[in-house]
């Protein structure tokens, strides 16, 4: 009967509707109940620092590395564009600001989404199979508290500083290629890249933006975790989850913040 | 992994990301330039500010000495009003003349002060009386193909 098949694809679709929407209430729910027991988790200081060094220094070396060659194609490919206008020496600015406002959060962001956020939420998702956060639970001590917020509060702190240290990698690999290579007057790189950023709005945007995706990537990655099936499969899958869901939101929250923030420019 | 080895690597990886942040700062952005510097204000009226924009450059013989600080329109004369931050250490005579002008044919648009022989110097607040308005490209060429429309006719 097609009638049937028809309400059964509605009611499919209804399903998904009301499961989706019920998932992210119970996700407010966890971020609410995450920041509950953050200023217990924050007491014990150790946790935390044992988290920025796993979401924070083991991703130095990826961030860096990105950082330096998007600057370095950058510093290439917007020379070749800005010369043909005889504006080659405009390098910095263009780099700068690229960097700055928009490549150092967001691809920082990425990349600390499939580094680190990945990690996270596989990291918690097995202790989930494995009943060792119900084992917590039995001996009282709150997963909550002991697991998850040290790692939330992890990513919220060091992804502002990756996306910094990309960002300035990234203007490094620019002038490499734009001074060394080219041969740009190096006064004139620095001169106008100064000249044109300001660190009112420019930088602090740029270091808003990178604060709201850490915040964004690793609520989305413990959650995920916390949440993820108690099954070798269910873990795969809320693996995969996060890096989706926290690309697609760390784009998504940058156009929205792109047109708070650069709304009023120019005006 | 023990404990100092985990503490020592977060105390680099915090300095090296506190220090990024500093040189965005400083030697990328350019807030060492006029944040700390302490500044009085300024007002001109322009009949037309052209495309002036926020915290454009105030320039004296090409020197910035300023940013323009606010923009708004005086609604009885219908004129710009343009409050300037001028820093502490320059001092313009009372008779100074403020021009709005451009850097090159597609550069920025900035305020030029030229300060004048008074022995008077404008003090915080004080309005700048001589202002020479934005010349607008499009006047200028109306005018210039009006004259010419003008000229062919009387031949």
């Amino acid at each position: 009967m097609p009638a049937e098949a028809i309400v059964n694809g509605l009611r499919r679709v209804g399903a998904g509707a009301i499961s989706a929407v019920t998932r992210l209430g119970f996700a407010a729910r966890f971020f609410a109940v995450v920041l509950i027991h953050s200023p217990a988790a924050l007491k014990r200081t150790q946790l935390t620092l044992r988290e920025i060094y796993f979401a924070g220094v083991l991703s130095l070396v990826i961030i860096m590395v990105s950082g330096l060659f998007v600057g370095m194609v950058l510093g290439l490919q917007g020379y070749d564009s800005l010369n043909k206008y005889g504006a080659g020496d405009s390098l910095g600015i263009f780099v700068g600001l690229s960097l700055v406002r928009e490549l150092g959060p967001v691809v920082a962001g990425l990349l600390f989404a499939s580094r680190a956020g990945s990690a996270i939420t596989a990291e918690i998702g097995l202790m989930k199979t494995t009943e060792q956060l119900a084992a917590m639970e039995m001996m009282a001590v709150d997963p909550l508290a002991r697991i998850v917020a040290p790692r939330f509060w992890g990513g919220v702190i060091s992804m502002p500083l990756l996306a910094a240290l990309f960002s300035v990698m990234g203007v490094f690999g620019a002038y490499l290629v734009g001074v060394r290579l080219i041969g740009l007057d190096s006064g004139a790189f620095w001169g106008n890249m100064r000249a044109a950023i300001d660190f009112w709005p420019d930088v602090t945007n740029g270091i808003i933006k990178s604060v709201v995706f850490g915040v964004a990537v690793s609520l989305i990655a413990v959650f995920e975790g916390y949440d993820a099936k108690p099954t070798a499969e269910g873990v795969s899958t809320a693996t995969t989850r996060t890096v989706v869901e926290a690309s697609l939101a760390i784009l998504a929250l940058d156009f929205i913040l792109t047109v708070f923030m650069f709304r009023g420019i120019g005006g | 992994m023990n404990r100092t080895a985990i503490d020592l690597w977060v105390g680099i990886f915090v300095t090296i990301g506190l220090a990024a942040l500093v040189f965005l700062a400083l030697k990328v952005g350019n807030l060492a330039s006029l944040a700390t510097v302490p500044s009085y204000r300024l007002e001109a009226r322009f009949d037309n500010i052209g495309g002036l924009k926020l915290r454009a450059p105030v320039k004296a013989a090409g020197v910035v000495v300023g940013r323009v600080d606010r923009i708004r329109l005086d609604p009885k004369t219908y004129e710009a009003v343009v409050a300037l931050r001028i820093e502490n250490g320059y001092q313009f005579t009372k008779d100074s003349i403020a021009s709005i002008l451009t850097s090159g044919l597609l550069g920025e648009v900035y305020i030029g002060l030229d300060a004048g022989g008074d022995s008077v110097m404008l003090a915080d607040g004080a309005t700048i009386a001589k202002t020479q308005s934005a010349v607008v490209l499009e006047k200028l060429i109306g005018q210039f193909l009006f004259d010419k429309a003008g000229s062919g006719g009387s031949k």
